[in-house]
C-alpha cells in the first residue's frame, strides 16, 4: 500500500506540493496527471524518498519513507523521470549492477535477469553501452531496472515517454499484466494512457490534488458526457439538421463541425438524448453516416480542471 | 558494507570504459618522471633516493586529483544517475565510501605503475627500501587525503569545473598552511599556538615526515581524520542537497 499524508514540499520562493493526501491499495493502477511543473515529479521523488517533503509524511508498504528509507525502498520499483542511468555502462553489466544492490542472487538473479531483458526486448543491446541507445530503448533499461527485484509498489514517472506507437502498447500491455498483484502509481500527460492502462486517476495542478476518481467518473464530468454525435452524408443538410437538433428539449447546445459534416447535441444535465436525436433522423430523413453516445472527453475535463 | 564493494566495483569499471583512466595514467607518469629528472635533478644529486621522486607528488596531486574527485558526485547531479542511485536500498554513507574508494585504489594503481623508477635507483645504488615504501605510503596518503577534499567539493556543485576549481584551491590551502612563508607570515603576529595549529593542519607537514621514512601514529591519525571529516560532510552535503 502507498499512502501519503499531508505531504508538502516547499522550496525558497515556490510551492512545489502542497498538502497531498492519498491512498492507493494492491490492485489500483493510479495515473498522475497534470500540466507540467504542477508538481507530480516532486510527488513521486517524496514518494521514492528522492525529495524530503518539507511537510507531511509517505508510506511504501507501512514504511515510512523518511523514518524507515531502506525498508521502503526495498518495496519499491522506480523509474525516475527521463530514465538516467549511468551512460557508459553496457546494458548487461547495468542490469547486472542494480540487481546485485537489490540483493538478487543465483538462479533467481539470473532468472529474474533473464525475464526483464526478454519482457522489454533488451536482448539485442546488452552488449552495447546506454549512451549509444536509442531514447526508446534507455527507457526500456530503465523500466527493466525499476521491475528486476519484481517489488510490490512500482513507480513509474512517465513510463512511455520517448516511445514508439508499438512500444507504448508493449509498455502498457506490462503494466496491465503487473497491475494484478502490484500497486502500480504512473505520471504521464498522455491522457489516452489513463484509458489504457490506469484504474485510477489523480489529477494535480499547482501542487494541489484537484481530481481524484476513475477515468470513467472523471470523463463523465465533461459535457460532452452522454452527447450524441451525428455524421451526415449529405453538406447541404447540416443547416435543417441543426435547427431540428437544437429545437429538441433535452438539448443543451449543439456544436456543429462544418469539415466533416457532424453535429454533436450535448444533453441537458442528466438528459439521454440518444433515442429522441435518432427519432429525429428518422423523421426528417437525415442520410446518417454514423451515429454514436459519447462517453465524455478526458482532455477537456482536465483542461477545465487544470486551466 | 556489501553495497560499499557494489559500487565500488561498478565505478572502477567505469574509469576504464572511457579514456580517462588511461590519460590520467600517461599523464601522471609522464609528470611524475619529468619532475624527477629535470626539476629535482635525480641524477645530479649522487644520491640513492627517491627523494625527488616524492617531493613533487604534491604538485602533481594539487591539479591531477581534483581532476578524478570533480566527476564523484557532480557528474551523477548532473547526468540524473543520482537519483537512480539514491532510491535503491543503499545507505549514503555506502554509496560516499564506495565512490571515493574507486577512485583512491585507481590513484594506487597509477602510483604502483612509477615502479619503473624504483627499480632504476635500486639498480643505480643502494637505497633506504624501508624509506621508500614509507614514502609511496604517505603518498598514497596524502592521495587520499586531497580525494577526500576532492570528494566534498564535487558533492556541493552539478558543474564539475566548479568542482574543480574548489577542489584545487582547499588543497592549495591545506597544502600551503605547512610553508615556511605561510608559517612566518602568521609567525611575527600570531600567537604560537595559532600557528603551530595551522602548521599542523598542512598536508606538507605531516607527509614529509612520513616520505623521510617516520611512520608516526600521529601523521597516520592525521590523514585518518582528515579523510573521515571530508567524507562525512560529503554525506551531509548530499543529503541535505541530493535532489537540487
Amino acid at each position: 500500500m502507498i499512502k501519503t499524508e499531508h505531504l508538502s514540499k516547499r522550496y525558497q520562493t515556490v510551492t512545489a506540493v502542497e498538502d497531498v493526501t492519498f491512498e492507493v491499495r494492491p490492485g489500483e493502477v493510479l495515473g498522475f496527471l497534470g500540466p507540467n511543473g504542477a508538481g507530480k515529479t516532486t510527488t513521486m521523488r517524496m514518494l521514492a524518498g528522492f525529495v524530503t517533503p518539507t511537510a507531511g509524511r509517505a508510506f511504501i508498504c507501512g514504511h515510512d519513507v523518511e523514518a524507515e528509507p531502506l525498508a521502503a525502498k526495498e518495496r519499491l520499483g522506480y523509474l525516475p523521470e527521463g530514465a538516467p542511468s549511468y551512460g557508459e555502462m553496457r546494458v548487461r553489466r547495468f542490469l547486472e549492477f542494480v540487481a546485485d544492490l537489490r540483493r538478487l542472487e543465483g538462479a533467481r538473479r539470473r532468472q529474474r535477469l533473464d525475464y526483464v531483458i526478454g519482457r522489454l526486448q533488451l536482448a539485442s543491446v546488452l552488449e552495447q553501452s546506454i549512451d549509444t541507445l536509442s531514447k526508446g530503448f534507455r527507457r526500456r533499461v530503465g523500466l527493466a531496472q525499476a521491475i528486476v527485484h519484481d517489488p510490490p509498489v512500482l513507480i513509474l514517472d512517465e513510463p512511455t515517454d520517448g516511445l514508439d506507437p508499438n512500444q507504448k502498447f508493449e509498455v502498457r500491455t506490462l503494466i496491465n499484466e503487473m497491475a494484478r498483484d502490484k500497486i502500480i502509481v504512473i505520471s504521464t500527460h498522455i491522457l489516452e494512457e489513463v484509458d489504457a492502462v490506469c484504474n485510477r486517476a489523480i489529477i494535480i495542478a499547482r501542487g494541489r490534488v484537484v481530481a481524484d476518481d476513475t477515468p470513467l467518473k472523471l470523463a463523465a464530468r465533461s459535457r460532452y458526457y452522454n452527447a450524441v454525435s451525428l455524421q451526415l452524408e449529405r453538406p447541404e443538410q447540416l443547416a435543417a439538421a441543426r435547427a431540428a437538433v437544437a429545437a429538441l428539449p433535452s438539448v443543451a447546445d449543439v456544436e456543429v463541425s462544418e469539415r466533416d459534416v457532424r453535429i454533436t447535441a450535448l444533453p441537458r444535465a442528466g438528459a439521454a438524448i440518444l433515442p429522441a436525436v435518432a427519432e429525429l433522423a428518422s423523421s426528417k430523413g437525415l442520410a446518417l453516416k454514423e451515429l454514436h453516445l459519447e462517453s465524455g472527453r478526458l482532455d477537456e475535463v482536465f483542461r477545465t480542471i487544470t486551466a | 558494507m556489501r553495497n560499499v564493494g557494489i559500487i565500488l566495483r561498478r565505478e572502477l569499471a567505469s574509469y576504464f570504459a572511457t579514456p580517462l583512466a588511461y590519460v590520467f595514467i600517461l599523464i601522471f607518469l609522464v609528470l611524475a618522471n619529468a619532475f624527477t629528472f629535470y626539476l629535482g635533478g635525480f641524477y645530479e644529486r649522487g644520491q640513492a633516493d627517491l627523494q625527488p621522486f616524492f617531493a613533487f607528488h604534491p604538485w602533481l596531486y594539487l591539479f591531477l586529483i581534483p581532476a578524478i574527485s570533480m566527476k564523484l558526485w557532480a557528474e551523477e547531479r548532473k547526468s540524473g544517475s543520482i537519483e537512480l542511485l539514491m532510491t535503491q536500498p543503499v545507505k549514503l554513507w555506502e554509496a560516499v565510501l564506495g565512490k571515493y574508494f574507486a577512485a583512491w585504489i585507481f590513484i594506487a594503481l597509477a602510483l604502483a605503475l612509477t615502479f619503473p623508477i624504483w627499480i632504476t635507483v635500486n639498480y643505480l645504488g643502494d637505497p633506504d627500501n624501508g624509506t621508500i615504501i614509507a614514502a609511496y605510503l604517505g603518498s598514497l596518503l596524502l592521495a587520499g587525503g586531497f580525494l577526500a577534499v576532492g570528494s566534498c567539493m564535487s558533492a556541493l556543485t552539478r558543474n564539475q569545473v566548479v568542482a574543480f576549481i574548489l577542489g584545487v584551491a582547499v588543497c592549495f590551502a591545506f597544502l600551503l598552511a605547512g610553508y615556511p612563508m605561510v608559517v612566518n607570515a602568521f609567525q611575527s603576529w600570531a600567537p604560537q599556538p595559532l600557528v603551530g595549529a595551522i602548521a599542523s593542519l598542512s598536508f606538507l607537514t605531516h607527509f614529509q615526515s612520513i616520505a623521510r621514512g617516520v611512520l608516526e601514529g600521529r601523521d597516520l591519525l592525521y590523514f585518518a581524520m582528515l579523510i573521515g571529516f571530508f567524507l562525512f560532510t560529503t554525506t551531509v552535503a548530499l543529503d541535505l542537497r541530493k535532489a537540487d
